[in-house]
């Protein structure tokens, strides 16, 4: 179990070192002067001198990589190319939000999600069931972010129910934190709870129709408590699986609920850094978010061991 | 000797192509078959049609600005109301329909370049090559989507083209894992093993016997990634990094929509409707097609 997962963990190192490495592998076959392109629309030379000296660009573009992984093991990020601040720093500083966001979205997520999907096999084929179904298969197709929108203009400007804007940290009180996570949350854990609802309403109906299954009820006990008691584990494996995927894809649909939703997170960090050509911090922030997705999909690994015990051998 | 290793056409290629042209019609019945599917389609035709002909269609140019007429609720000369530079609303939809499709149509493009040869590939030959892209494949799966498409678009500077390349980028290994896997599974039939014996080299081989196999998966893995594509659209020209002003697409509107949310909150739904519609029609499509090849396959298992 402990060897599955440290052998996992160092399967994911590659994919830690690969992501940034092509970064810099495109900075480097980028058409120009990259100096001239990060440099924005109107260059000094000075600036375009100060961005290759910061960058080192006159050196090769592994010596380049070498450099940032070797500092990067040290703890040390770099400095923005804008504000000159620590890039750790400004990730750290930004982390809460985003990490709120992400949180309330995967809860809601796995909540609705599981509650939607016992619902529907309770009945398997019956109104609820159908129901059920088409609501999922619909909100796959809504756009978090225009989601997003929506809720905020519903119930943020012309109802205002909640807060429309801004984030406010735990540390001030569980209350505000919470109406202020309300709408970005929903907005962006409608699609997974969807996925979560789907992957585990058609699990469990596989489940449910297996011998052990009728077995238990052949026994005697309740349709209900067979399917909390003996169902609901089993059919969980492959919904963990998705599980694992949809993080990261929420860890990136948080970048336009933040936009909206005027929250200092990653997101809006992120796009800041694009818009004005930030290497140093974009690096940190895919760094920061593969190492985020590695994580999650380390503790679905091991999940497995929970819910099924053939794989803790 | 030639004569010998290299038979007539029909020998090498008829028992090769399980979808040839009668269980083709099979296929298309079955789809067809699915109201949902019909609708899904026709409204996707319908949709490239207003985007063809989107100059003749739209009532006002969509990039002429008007600013008297700025932030007009929906109503009489503006069926959608007007943005805050007054523009038509529905103009720039029509307009918009075509940079949309477009652009899901070239990062769709990319991803099966990039994705069904390589798979076909990897399926195929095995061993250290399989092992290698198997594992890159692996990597661009596993990197967070958007991400990646914000670092690619960082490099390459925004625009519509770049974005749908980072897209197109992002979505290759669901062509590769597809085509990997079916050319996997058909890689020692009888059939393959035959061709082979009788002399066809590799290639023709993989384009000839294996491809109309890998073509079916990969028609359903093409819609259900249009429908992905058209929303990373969306998503990255709403973030200011797809589409450049003034054109726009359906994601820039939003972002307008966006910063006017107070004043004109009736500029969100347009846009946000049409990427919703676009990508569930998409998603009924590819699953239609998917159980219409589900059934003919099945009933053609009976027949035999």
């Amino acid at each position: 179990m402990l060897r599955h997962a440290g052998k996992r963990l160092l399967a994911a190192i590659p994919l830690l070192l690969v992501v940034p490495l092509l970064v810099f592998l495109l900075i480097d076959l980028a058409p120009g002067d990259p100096a001239v392109v990060l440099a924005g629309d109107n260059p000094t030379p000075e600036r375009i001198a100060a961005i290759q000296a910061r960058l080192g660009l006159s050196d090769p573009v592994v010596e380049r990589y070498a450099r940032w992984v070797g500092a990067v093991l040290h703890g040390d990020l770099g400095k923005s190319l804008m504000s000159d601040q620590s890039v750790m720093e400004m990730i750290i500083r930004r982390m809460g939000a985003t990490m709120s966001l992400v949180l309330f979205a995967m809860v809601m997520a796995v909540v609705l999600g599981a509650l939607m999907a016992i619902l529907s096999s309770l009945r398997p084929g019956g109104v609820v069931d159908r129901l059920v179904n088409w609501l999922a298969s619909i909100a796959i197709a809504i756009p978090a972010f225009w989601f997003g929108l929506v809720l905020a203009s519903l119930f943020a400007v012309t109802y205002r129910v909640f807060p429309a804007f801004g984030f406010v940290p735990l540390s001030e009180g569980i209350g505000p934190w919470l109406s202020h996570l309300v709408l970005p949350g929903v907005a962006l854990g409608l699609l997974p709870a969807a996925e979560v609802t789907l992957q585990l309403r058609s699990a469990l109906g596989q489940v449910l129709t297996s011998d052990y299954i009728l077995n238990a009820r052949a026994k005697g006990l309740s349709r209900r408590s067979v399917l909390f008691k003996h169902a609901l584990k089993n059919a969980c494996v492959p919904v963990v699986t998705v599980f694992g995927f949809r993080v990261a894809e929420v860890l990136a649909g948080s970048v336009t609920i933040e936009i909206i939703y005027n929250m200092p997170g990653l997101g809006s960090l992120a796009v800041d850094s694009v818009l004005s050509r930030d290497i140093p911090v974009l690096l940190g922030f895919v760094l920061f978010s593969t190492s985020v997705v590695v994580v999650v999909n380390l503790l679905v690994d091991i999940s497995y061991g929970y819910f099924n015990p053939k794989v803790r051998a | 000797m030639k004569n010998v290793t290299t038979p007539p056409d029909d020998l090498l290629d008829a028992p090769g192509d399980p979808y040839a042209e009668s269980a083709g019609t099979g296929i298309l019945r079955g789809i067809l078959r699915r109201r949902s599917t019909i609708v899904a389609g026709g409204f996707l035709a319908l949709l490239v049609l207003v985007a063809v002909l989107a100059p003749v269609i739209a009532p006002y140019d969509p990039n002429v600005q008007n600013v008297l007429q700025r932030l007009r609720p929906p109503g009489s000369g503006h069926l959608l109301g007007t943005d805050d530079y007054g523009r038509d609303v529905l103009s720039r939809l029509i307009h918009s329909a075509r940079v949309s499709l477009q652009a899901a149509a070239q990062a769709v493009a990319v991803a099966l370049v990039i994705g069904l040869s390589p798979g076909v590939a990897a399926g195929f030959r095995g061993g250290w090559l399989d092992a290698a892209l198997t594992r890159i494949m692996d990597a661009l799966m596993s990197a967070p989507s958007l991400v990646l498409a914000i670092t690619i678009v960082a490099v390459l500077g925004p625009g519509v083209t770049n974005a749908m390349l980072a897209v197109g980028v992002i979505m290759a290994p669901r062509f590769f894992r597809v085509s990997r896997a079916t050319t996997m599974d058909v890689r020692h039939e009888t059939y393959i093993e035959a061709s082979i014996a009788l002399g066809c080299g590799n290639l023709r081989t993989a384009v000839r016997h294996i491809l109309p196999n890998v073509m079916p998966p990969i028609v359903l893995v093409t819609s259900v990634s249009l429908g992905a594509a058209v929303a990373a659209e969306a998503s990255l020209s709403f973030l200011g990094l797809g589409v450049r002003p003034p054109a726009a697409s359906w994601g820039s509107m939003l972002s307008t929509a966006s910063s006017n949310m107070g004043l004109a909150p009736y500029l969100v739904w347009p846009p946000g409707v049409m990427i919703f519609l676009t990508v569930l029609a998409f998603t009924y499509l590819g699953d239609g097609v998917r159980k219409g090849m589900l059934r003919s396959r099945s009933a053609s298992g009976k027949g035999e």
